[in-house]
């Protein structure tokens, strides 16, 4: 069924009973073409693409749970493509033009909200990495402002420009950047790789890997054995122990990430703001719920949970950039499992079995990937070579020695 | 994670004091090769249960350790001076 004014006027007339699952709950089959493991945003994304761009349409997308279980309903909602480094840059780029197009193009409202994503600096060294950022930006056709005091004044009044020790000199912006709904992310995807043939099985844990003769003939699963032609992984925080299965020691640490929603507010932050001398951003849901987060907790953690030291950090950092957070309430928290990488950087590759792909190591930027990880993967996986703006995020590059340290951190996955 | 670190030196303490530097695995000799120092500087086992990691005693006596934890349950099961030895249990 399209959605669409009509559709909606109709239903609404007949008492919203006429309404179809948005998706089916297939039966496993017993072999596909293609079976994705992780039915989070990205592997959602990925069979979508797989199925609707390149024509693989036997495909099976396996979840653990339930969809938006994950990462893709833990996240903070936010898109961007302010990216510094070449490897980077137009992958992220081909992220925001896809989630321009998205909602026409899976006919689902994903609430796309392209209200700007400013991150503030704070002192003149600040000021010099920002405009680097944002030449880079520029040079890759990348939209980018470098604002003063005053134009962030205009347009944040209530931010504590005069704080003691971090005084507000300005910020960069990116206007294109903002937020989407994440569960209409995981829905939109599901429906549209679910219209197009896609089995996506909820519930279904994959607990072993089969290989025979240097390949991966399917996966054992606690609903049965599916066997495939090709497999693909996109475990997100669990990809380590999925790559275990294939005997494959991976790059990544996982580590909790901690988001927090305030009680609703009127309206009164309009657009995505980062504090540029701490870990710590924010943003105003539609329900007026102000949506915030900070770093990681900084140990390794597979608890989906985090620690009180960290809650009250973020809330430090937030009120130094918003004093009038002092009052605030916080309505509630959670935490998410990140498969945080050796370079802070994504892992879209073939690997060492002939028929195994992987698509891992999001750090905690792989809401915004969502698009470009599930287009880039599904190139990869069907064309057996990589897209062209994903081509440096190799398996290899850390034994060759080209990382793509966006942060300049080195092996930290702690810090990245 | 459990709010208390068992330091063999100032006893239990609160994990605030404390920085977290990462797997405490075993540094490869000099000379070991390539493959063991890529190894070493960028996989990890990265275990969803028992782990072994190195923390700092920052405000506290500045001593390097290794606590043992679950990184699921986030229990901890004990630390050790890296030099000195000296498992404690909380």
């Amino acid at each position: 069924m399209r959605y669409s004014a009509l559709s909606l006027l109709l239903n609404g007339l007949t008492g919203n009973r006429n309404w179809a699952p948005a998706w089916r709950e297939p039966e496993p089959k017993s072999h596909y073409d293609v079976v994705i493991v992780g039915g989070g945003g990205h592997g959602l994304a990925t069979a979508y693409y797989l199925a609707k761009v390149f024509g693989v349409r036997n495909v099976a997308v396996l979840e653990k749970g339930y969809l938006g279980s994950g990462n893709i309903g833990r996240n903070t909602t936010i898109i961007r493509s302010n990216y510094l480094l070449p490897g980077n840059n137009p992958f992220y780029e081909l992220s925001m033009k896809l989630w321009e197009g998205l909602e026409q193009d899976f006919n689902f409202n994903a609430m796309v909200s392209q209200r700007g994503v400013l991150n503030l600096y704070h002192s003149d060294a600040q000021q010099d990495a920002y405009t680097r950022r944002g030449n880079a930006m520029r040079l890759h056709g990348v939209d980018a402002e470098l604002l003063d005091r005053e134009a962030v004044r205009a347009k944040l009044p209530f931010l504590d420009f005069d704080n003691a020790r971090f005084p507000i000199q300005g910020g960069l912006l990116q206007r294109r950047g903002g937020t989407v709904r994440h569960d209409a992310v995981a829905w939109g995807y599901a429906r549209g790789a679910d219209s197009h043939g896609v089995d996506v099985i909820q519930h279904c844990e994959v607990t072993g890997i089969r290989r025979e003769g240097g390949r991966a003939v399917g996966v054992e699963t606690t609903r049965g054995f599916i066997g495939c032609n090709k497999l693909a992984l996109a475990a997100a925080g669990h990809s380590s122990q999925v790559a275990a299965m294939a005997g494959l020691k991976l790059p990544l640490e996982s580590h909790v990430l901690q988001a927090f929603v305030s009680e609703g507010l009127k309206p009164f932050i309009d657009c995505v703001v980062t504090f540029g001398a701490g870990h710590f951003y924010v943003s105003q849901s539609d329900k007026g719920g102000l949506v915030f987060g900070g770093d990681i907790d900084g140990y390794n953690s597979y608890a989906q949970r985090g620690n009180l030291a960290t809650v009250e950090h973020v809330a430090e950092a937030g009120k130094a950039m918003i004093p009038a957070l002092s009052r605030v309430r916080v309505l509630r928290s959670w935490g998410g499992v990140m498969d945080m990488s050796m370079d802070g950087s994504p892992i879209i590759d073939r690997v060492h079995l002939d028929n195994l792909y992987l698509n891992s190591g999001w750090c905690y930027g792989g809401f915004k990937a969502t698009p470009a990880s599930g287009y880039c993967f599904a190139h990869l996986i069907a064309r057996d070579e990589p897209h062209e703006t994903a081509r440096e995020m190799r398996l290899d590059r850390f034994a060759r020695g080209y990382l793509i340290d966006e942060k300049g951190q080195g092996a930290q996955p702690n810090l990245h | 994670m459990a709010s208390r670190v068992p330091c063999p030196h100032c006893g239990l303490r609160p994990k605030e004091e404390f920085t977290i530097k990462g797997a405490a695995l075993p540094r490869p000799a000099p000379d070991a090769g390539e493959a063991a120092w890529i190894e070493y500087v960028y996989l990890r086992e990265n275990p969803r249960g028992a782990y072994d990691e190195f923390w700092h005693h920052t405000s506290g006596c500045r001593r390097w350790l290794v606590v043992s934890r679950n990184t699921l349950t986030h229990d901890v099961y004990g630390a050790r001076d890296v030099a000195l030895g000296g498992e404690t249990q909380p």
